[in-house]
């Protein structure tokens, strides 16, 4: 294994409001190794995209880090002050996000937007920021590059925006890319031009992608390690073969039995009955057990460490004492809430 | 929970307990409304009441000074009459032309703002261009406007009664225009949604969507433009009455009084003009800082 | 989805629907930089029939046209051109009573659960305002427990009826919405997007509870999706739309095994791969055009591997292949393409 360029240790993200701090995301960690691509997949709400947007740097109050350490290629970088963060984030860190349009400026014309990027982090002359500029939107896949410099972003369709904004989050070969739901605002056809274009952009320049998004399909796609959160945490990680075929944590299993897919005609699709918990509202024990169809006494009562073997890891009492799982699954403990046809997910 | 325990409870009144100024300001504001409107039983004279008055009381300084008299606190005017009791009374006017025009220009400008945004085409068109002509000239404008055809309009005794409604309707027609446009805006985005949508695909009739389903989701900024423009037409009516086409010197607001006091301001009888000024002011401002919170509270961007 | 009956006449008959936008600039613009009228042709040319008790699916990417049909179906908008036929009656054409009558038959759910429910009404009025506005219930004891049986029908409690919107999760919101829809005992349902906005959990949720009451109650559906998979889950027959007019129509085994179009192939394969076979795909390129000025013959051309001269041209009629399949491609009819 390469050595990390991004690790997280123990993040907690946390709000103040006036009933008291909610903490949105907890105890949360991950790592990303040079090159790779690690999804980090959750239903709207699990704080998937507040972890990215705190390795940023970018949390605005009442949000804040409340505890937990974030490392950039060795570096710590979560107490940073916020000039040096801003130079960090432009060199080190790009960003990508689901919205196009708002991530680029409408004044300015795409070859501004980047020949200033590049020039603010590489030692360029204007001559040669504007090659380089070139160069990347040639190397995104931007049609007739020199003559989309000149053009403004509302000149261009959703899918170039999202090439410019891509080729501007690699202007100065950052060694990680956070994509905040990249394909979400694209139409479908678009999304995989898209999800091609951005690992095979990643992979040659050995970028450490951070993939912040809803979509299983992308994350099949794209991905190489994945983390499910789940109200805040991570309930799985692991490879993403191993997570999405052989899901060990209920919510992971729930979760890809619940997905509709082509060819699968005739089957009632499953389902996990109940919502995902408010931060601030979350039930005692493990987050997950009011909907889980396999939860037992100990999940009502106490949470699940994370524990790992080799392939992946999960924080699951099942899989910590799957001896007494069985002992308890047949007294029929899971009422309030079942994931029908759990068994059902294809190999 | 109970209403009363449950709006306690609220975001709108935590931010307010929270903000120090705005506890003040409606400190303030309570205060002086309520010495307005109960002005007839707390003021220690009636300045209407003609038999009362007697001109040996005339000009007579603050209490706390040499030749103050402790009957009457902030002294007296050149008839006798006292400036505390005047200025409770004058409140009361002024609170009462603030607060109609509000209710006029408000209900006004609702109501038009809901027919342009809802109606479009033509419609929302001419409405908005009347208001585009409406906001070219100033509000005093309009009310010297209005002011000078009621005097030529109306018999000088009627003009005098209904001065009242006079200042009402020139207020409220420079007014308007704020309510129609905040409410017209709103009411573009609220009829595009689909909760609109679903109305109307069951056959719903237009002024049923209007008034029971969008007009209760563009109330908020009603709420905040009311409480800001009752400031302005509490000011407004102080200015028309110190120019003199306000109310008229027999029933004073605030901005009379001020201009009665005016005069005698260089003769040395500083209180007759300065405390309706400073009851005006902390009145105004009062009013103000309570709809500059309204309008942070309400506003989810800001919260 | 229960077997159509074929010897009755579909409920739902749409024949050559059309409906243009005025998109030009304001007049005075237009008249000083002599800009011409510009139109946007949303939906042109569309013609479907829906058979008593089945889900024709409508699927295309944005700006293809999807939803200004179900508006246009549920007289929401007005037809440019063409009209829709309800039962045998002219939707766009009743007015007044008859209108009333239609209108109760049909409803509608929408795609954001935020924006659908009225955020200052509680549930239980909402729920109950198609039944009160077409005089399906009377009196306040009835109403509440029509309101309490469609509550509980979409599997939420009956004292949610006094809670408001904001009190409940998207999926919640859209089970209001649903107990809306069937308040007037509406006989079809237009579906836009219904879970598009859900996670994918809350997305089954909905989708079983949508085919559940179908099957119980009969109902005739048009749904509305961009996405394949759902839309193979729920319908009976699928239309593929493209820049405003219907590319592919056909059964749904007939259209998703054996894709005609060459649109319909692009969409089946960009359908992100989740058993990561590690399939071929052959990427397509480019986007949708701005539907304001398409391209010029078939909308498709500039995109298709097989466009020739004659696509670039002149623009396909629908072609009946056969097996059931109605396909607008000159490739597919001239056998050039498999």
């Amino acid at each position: 294994m390469t050595a990390a360029v991004l690790e997280v240790r123990c993040l907690t993200v946390e709000f103040a409001t006036r009933r008291g701090v909610v903490r949105a995301v907890e105890d949360l960690s991950l790592t990303i190794g040079e090159g790779e691509v690690l999804g980090v997949v959750g239903e709207s709400g699990a704080g998937k995209s507040l972890t990215g947007t705190a390795v940023l740097g970018l949390l605005e109050p009442p949000a804040r880090i409340g505890a937990g350490e974030i490392w950039l290629g060795g570096e710590r970088i979560d107490h940073l002050p916020p000039a040096r963060l801003r130079r960090l984030r432009g060199r080190h860190m790009g960003a990508i996000f689901q919205d196009p349009l708002t991530a680029l400026d409408p004044l300015f014309t795409v070859g501004d937007q980047l020949e200033e990027t590049i020039r603010a982090h590489l030692p360029a002359s204007r001559a040669e920021a504007r090659a380089r500029a070139v160069a990347l939107l040639a190397e995104t896949g931007v049609p007739a590059p020199e003559r989309r410099m000149d053009q403004y972003p509302h000149q261009l369709s959703g899918g170039l925006r999202q090439r410019v904004v891509i080729a501007l989050a690699l202007c100065a070969e950052p060694r990680l890319v956070i994509a905040d739901e990249p394909t979400t605002a694209l139409d479908v056809s678009t999304q995989a031009q898209i999800i091609a274009l951005l690992k095979r952009i990643t992979r040659a320049h050995g970028t450490a992608v951070m993939l912040v998004t809803h979509d299983m399909g992308v994350i099949a796609e794209t991905a190489d390690r994945v983390a499910v959160l789940y109200a805040g945490r991570v309930v799985e990680s692991g490879a993403v073969r191993q997570v999405l075929h052989a899901p060990r944590h209920p919510y992971t299993a729930g979760l890809m039995a619940s997905i509709p897919r082509l060819g699968a005609v005739g089957a009632r699709l499953a389902q996990i009955d109940g919502a995902m918990p408010r931060p601030g509202a979350l039930p005692p024990g493990c987050a997950f057990h009011p909907r889980c169809p396999k939860a037992m006494q100990r999940c009502r009562e106490e949470r699940p460490p994370a524990v790992a073997d080799a392939a992946s890891q999960v924080a699951c009492w099942l899989a910590i004492a799957p001896a007494e799982m069985t002992a308890r699954a047949g007294e029929g403990h899971a009422r309030d809430g079942a994931i029908q046809a759990l068994g059902s997910v294809p190999p | 929970m109970s209403r009363v325990a449950a709006w306690l409870d609220s975001d709108l009144a935590w931010s307010f307990r929270r903000s120090p100024v705005t506890v003040a300001a409606a400190a303030v504001a309570l205060l002086c409304v309520g010495g307005a409107l109960l002005a007839p039983w707390i003021a220690p004279h009636d300045p209407f009441d003609l038999a009362a008055l007697d001109l040996m009381d005339a000009l007579a300084p603050p209490a706390w000074l040499a030749e103050g008299r402790w009957r009457f606190l902030l002294g007296t005017d050149d008839q006798g009459r006292d400036v505390l009791s005047g200025i409770l009374y004058g409140a009361r006017i002024s609170v009462a032309v603030g607060v109609a025009s509000v209710l006029l220009s408000a209900l006004a400008g609702v109501a038009l703002g809901l027919l342009a945004g809802y109606a479009g085409g033509a419609v929302d068109a001419f409405v908005m261009r009347v208001a585009d002509v409406q906001l070219s000239f100033p509000a005093i404008l309009v009310a010297l406007l209005v002011d000078g055809v009621a005097r030529i309009a109306l018999p000088e005794l009627a003009h005098g009664a209904a001065a009242f409604w006079v200042i009402v309707l020139s207020i409220a027609l420079s007014g308007w225009v704020q309510y129609a446009r905040t409410v017209r805006g709103s009411t573009l985005v609220e009829a595009r949604k689909e909760y609109v949508q679903a109305a109307r695909l069951i056959g719903r009739h237009p002024a049923a969507i209007v008034l029971r389903h969008i007009l209760p989701n563009v109330t908020g900024p009603v709420l905040v433009i009311a409480t800001i423009h009752l400031a302005t037409a509490i000011t407004t009516e102080a200015t028309l009455s110190f120019l003199g086409v306000g109310m008229p010197a027999t029933t004073p607001s605030l901005g009379t009084l001020i201009r009665i006091g005016n005069d005698f301001l260089f003769s040395g009888e500083w209180w007759i003009t300065l405390f309706p000024g400073l009851a005006l002011v902390a009145l105004v401002l009062s009013v103000n800082l309570l709809g500059d919170w309204l309008r942070d509270a309400l506003n989810p961007r800001l919260a | 989805m229960s077997p159509a009956d074929s010897a009755a006449p579909p409920l739902v008959v749409a024949e050559d629907l059309a409906r243009y936008f005025d998109v030009s600039s304001p007049w005075l613009e237009r008249l000083i930089g002599r800009e011409p009228r510009r139109r946007l042709r949303a939906v042109d040319q569309a013609s479907f029939a829906i058979p008593r008790g089945r889900t024709l699916a409508l699927v295309g990417e944005s700006g293809c046209g999807k939803s200004t049909v179900a508006r246009l179906v549920t007289g929401l908008y007005r037809p440019s051109r063409g009209r829709v036929l309800f039962d045998g009656v002219d939707v766009t054409a009743a007015r007044g009573a008859a209108g009333a009558a239609v209108r109760r038959r049909m409803q509608m759910i929408f795609q954001d659960p935020y924006a659908s429910l009225n955020p200052r009404w509680r549930v239980g009025d909402i729920v109950a305002e198609p039944a009160r506005v077409q005089a399906v219930v009377r009196g306040r004891a009835q109403c509440q427990a029509l309101v309490a049986e469609l509550l509980q029908q979409v599997g939420l409690h009956p004292d949610d009826a006094r809670k408001y919107p904001h009190q409940f999760s998207g999926g919640q919101r859209q089970r209001i919405s649903i107990a809306r829809a069937l308040s007037s005992a509406p006989q079809f349902l237009v579906c836009d997007e219904p879970t598009s906005a859900l996670d994918v959990s809350v997305q089954a949720q909905v989708l079983n509870l949508l085919a559940d009451l179908q099957t119980r109650l009969g109902l005739t559906c048009l749904f509305i999706s961009h996405n394949l998979a759902v839309v193979e889950y729920v319908a009976d027959d699928i239309g593929v739309m493209y820049l405003g007019r219907i590319v592919e129509f056909g059964p749904r085994d007939a259209v998703l095994s054996r894709p005609a179009h060459p649109y319909t192939r692009l969409l089946l394969d960009a359908v992100p791969d989740l058993a990561m076979t590690g399939r071929a795909r052959t990427p397509v390129g480019g986007e949708v055009p701005n539907p304001i000025d398409p391209p010029a013959g078939c909308a498709f051309h500039p995109r298709c591997p097989w466009a020739d001269a004659r696509c670039r041209a002149e623009p396909p009629a629908l072609w009946v292949d056969g097996r059931g399949r109605v396909v607008a491609c000159h490739a597919v009819q001239e056998g050039r393409l498999g």
